[in-house]
Formats: C-alpha cells, structure tokens, sequence
C-alpha cells in the first residue's frame, strides 16, 4: 500500500487514468498524486484549462482528459514529479511515454535504456525519442520514450544501460 | 550603543521574509546570520517547493533564497546585514550580544526583534551512533549541495519524513546508492510523491523498521536494522544487515530556541511542533513585549510557512513601533489566510493540534 511501500495500489491508478478509448486518441496527462497536500502548481502551469481548479490548494488535482491535449508543460511544473503523459495513438505496436528525469547523465535521442515500474523493477527496454530541456523546465528535463504499448501504464522511470 | 528599529536574528527563509516586511514598512533593520551567506537551509534545497505561487511554488528552494535577498536589496538603504555574526545572548535590558568572526565583540540595542534561528536534527541512541560515516541527514544535504562532497557510497536513511525522501533523492542524484530507508512509524511520513519518485529508482522503503546496531572499526561498515511491532517494540530475529558506509538520520527536527529561553519568554512543551517552542500571540510575539519568533524556531513545519509566518513577524514587529502602511491589514490578514491554507489539509493535522496545544 502506497502509504507503507510508496508503490500506488491498483485502485488508486485506476482513478487517475483515462479511458482506454482516451488513450487510443493521443497524447494525455496522468497525474499520480494521491494525497490531499497543499499545492497547487498543476493547476496554475495548465494553459488548456484541463486541470481543473483547486479551490482549495488541498484538494487532489482532476485532469479534465477531453480538454488535455498532453502537452506536458506540467510534467515539470509538479514539484513531486508526479506527472506523466501517456501516448498509445504513438505507433502501432508502441506507445509513447513522457517522463520527468533528473540525473545524469541525460540519456540522448536514440539510446535504448532500461523501463523501470512504478516500483524500481527493470520491466522492459525503451527507446529515447526525444529530450526536452528548455529554460522553462528549469532543470526538470522531460525524457520522450517508446515503450511495448502493454507497458504505457506501468513504466514510469528509465534507467541508463540496457 | 548601536540601535535598529528591528534586529532579525537568523537569515534563513523566515528571517529574510521578515527583514524584507519590516524594512517594506520603513523599520531600520539589522539582520544577523552566522553564516557567511543569507538562506539559511534554502541554500542546500535543489529540489521545488510545494504550495502556491505565493510561497514560490515549484521554484527551488536554492533559487527561492536569490528571490529573497533580491527583494531585501530593494531596500538597503534601511538595511544592514551582519554575516559571519553569532547572536550570543539576550539581556535583561534589551541588549543583543554579538560576535562577528574571530575578531569583533560587540552590542546592538533593537528597539524590537524577530527570533528565526531555525531548528536543528534530532539525534536517535542506538550502539555506536558515534561511528564517522553517521550524519544528519540535514547535514548530508550541505555537504553535498552546498560543498559538492559526496558523503560515501551506499547509504540506509533513517527517517521517512519529507527530509528523509528528499535526500534520499539528492544522495541517488549525487551517484550514491541508496540501501534502503526505514522508518520506525508504521506509515511513511513525509508527502506520497516524494516517497514514489525515490521508490521507482528502486529503493525500498520499510516501515516499522528502526536501527538497532552500528558496525565499524573506524567507520560505518554495516547497520542492523530490526522490525517493530504495534508497541514499536523489536521484533526478535528480525534483523537485517546492510552493507552501507553512510546512515542519514533524519526523525525530526528540534526548535533552536535558546535565546528564547534566556529573554525568558514562556516556553511550552509541544511534541507535534518539535518540542519546547514559545508561547506567542497570533502576530507572532512571545510573551516578551517586542521580542517576535518565526520559522521552525516557533515550531517546526515546511519552509512554505515559515517564509508567511516570517513576513507576518516582520510586519507585525515594524507596526507595533509605529511604521505603517496603507495596506498593512490587508498584508497582515493576507499573512494569516495563507497560514491558515497551507495547515488546512490533512497533512496540516499534526500542525493544527500543536497550535491548538500552544495557542489553546
């Protein structure tokens, strides 16, 4: 349980994520926060309006997923790194995930890393599509990667090597 | 005798807020820090802060420190900042006692003060606890953020509070591995998202547990660590051995509230607020006339509030000389409604019954 292992239950993704036809559509944010703790971040980086406001900054936040076209600007805006955009219209067979990273050295375009779960575990490879590391991220880079579509709810880190 | 209007005694991120609020009102201020640069604990916080824009959110608390003192500059020329200058005592007579570097001993009269001097990290008894190799976990986060100093390489984290995760955190961004961390509560402590980002690179987080033996020659070479039941008493034949040349302590922190003590201001005994913090009203005064208190001094909580209760002293201490400002309520009550949302939530609970307990 997530309070005890820091691993979110089944359950708890299964309210944060969308539908399986929204995931088929296109790019869009999952957000994994799970408890009601002040901030709000979220809410103020979202430019399309689909995270819906806080009125109280407790509150845990609710993406409106028929307005987030997955841009991804609040992937690192989150100060818990607990956003995630999710692709599965990528390819045929793959889906594309963007994932906040913070260590170095930064993977590149190209390279095949490690796809690690949402508890550390090495649960398949990915390959890194892009890398985004803009001023306005401010040093929170946002790694694009491919992953087998199977894996898209359940990779969530990388690690460098194969 | 030197004089100020307000003396700010600790340049962290709730006493820059209030040398910036004093000084916005006019006030003359002495602000004092024992260090040779202003931020306090911000200076080692590479990771971004929680909250509201407001309170600087997702800025980092590196950057939020520049933020601050680029805000004091605005007001130098009522501004006066003494680093490297330790406040050794308070007396009877409004007197502040000051030793700046190895050299100079002198007195400064404030005609009010605001008391931010922090908290510092608790220490757990355990065999050993003195072996080289066993830090606060605090302590670790200066070395490596602020001295670029790697403490080791593998490493058990006591202490699965906010503190505990984020250096976890900072120790993997450094390149050293993280063993474990264990915490002796039966449920982790600091915010869930912290402890999934740590725990998808891998490292286990047990709770229930607590270090029951240090082992070195003449340093950490293992830690045993060993379950707790419901009475947080140990489980026998539960015990773990980790091969980590590095412990982080990180269970809490305690106010650093000895000049409080010898203004003689009333003290009270509140464990959800760290320990022995000042009685106080709800401009942050104690029960000494002019002597103010903000940050984790009055009762340890995030940085977020501390930098709020900070501006609020600050004001508050400035006002009750005679400084004002046409909007100084609307400012002040500002200070309060902020306070008021950040400890709203659940995780504010602990926060809550403190202040309930001190403020009754």
């Amino acid at each position: 349980m997530l309070e005890k292992t820091g691993i979110p239950t089944e359950e708890q993704l299964k309210e944060v994520t969308p539908s399986k036809e929204r995931l088929s559509r296109g790019p869009v944010a999952i957000i994994e926060c799970f408890q009601e703790i002040p901030c709000n971040p979220c809410y103020t980086s979202c430019s399309t309006g689909a995270i819906k406001e806080l009125v109280d900054i407790n509150e845990k936040p609710e993406v409106d997923f028929d307005k987030c076209n997955g841009c991804g600007i609040c992937i690192s805006n989150c100060p818990g790194l607990a956003i995630f955009v999710v692709d599965e219209s990528y390819s045929e067979d793959k889906a594309l995930i963007k994932l906040p990273y913070e260590f170095l050295p930064l993977p590149e375009k190209g390279d095949m890393v490690k796809a690690l779960d949402r508890s550390g575990q090495v649960v398949g490879q990915a390959e890194v599509v892009k890398v985004v590391n803009s001023k306005a991220q401010d040093r929170t880079p946002v790694i694009w990667i491919a992953v087998d579509k199977e894996l898209s709810m359940r990779v969530r880190n990388i690690e460098m090597g194969v | 005798m030197r004089t100020t209007d307000v003396a700010v005694i600790g340049g962290g991120p709730a006493g820059l807020s209030a040398a910036i609020s004093a000084a916005s009102l006019g006030a003359k201020v002495t602000l004092i820090d024992r260090n040779d640069r202003l931020g306090g604990q911000l200076i080692k916080q590479t990771h971004m802060f929680f909250g509201s824009q407001k309170q600087h959110a997702s800025v980092r608390g590196v950057d939020i420190s520049g933020i601050l003192e680029e805000q004091l500059s605005k007001y130098k020329d009522n501004v006066e900042v003494l680093l490297n200058a330790t406040v050794l005592g308070l007396y009877e007579d409004g007197v502040v006692t000051i030793e700046q570097g190895e050299e100079k001993y002198f007195k400064i009269k404030p005609k009010a003060m605001v008391i931010a001097t922090g908290a510092s990290e608790k220490v757990l008894p355990f065999p050993n606890n003195d072996l080289p190799g066993i830090y606060g976990a605090g302590a670790v986060q200066t070395l490596m953020n602020v001295y670029g100093v790697a403490p080791g390489d593998r490493a058990l984290m006591v202490g699965a509070g906010n503190i505990g995760l984020i250096v976890s955190y900072q120790l993997m961004q450094a390149g050293v591995k993280v063993a474990a961390i264990i915490d002796a509560a039966p449920k982790i402590g600091g915010y869930l998202v912290h402890a999934s980002k740590i725990r998808r690179m891998g490292v286990p987080i047990y709770t229930s547990y607590t270090v029951k033996e240090a082992i070195g020659k003449d340093s950490l070479e293992k830690a045993v660590i060993v379950q707790l039941d419901e009475k947080w008493q140990p489980v026998p034949g539960t015990e773990r051995e980790l091969d980590v040349d590095v412990m982080c302590i990180s269970i809490g922190l305690s106010p650093l509230a000895e000049l409080l003590w010898q203004a003689d201001c009333e003290m009270k005994y509140v464990p959800e607020l760290g320990g022995y913090v000042p009685a106080r009203d709800e401009e942050y005064q104690t029960t000494v006339k002019g002597i103010y208190v903000a940050g984790d001094v009055s009762g340890v909580e995030e940085a977020s509030a501390a930098m709020v209760e900070g501006q609020l002293a600050g004001l508050c201490a400035a006002k009750n000389l005679g400084f004002t400002s046409p909007d100084f309520e609307a400012r002040r009550q500002d200070c309060i409604d902020q306070l008021n949302t950040l400890r709203s939530g659940p995780v504010g609970a602990k926060i809550r019954a403190g202040l309930e307990k001190l403020l009754g």
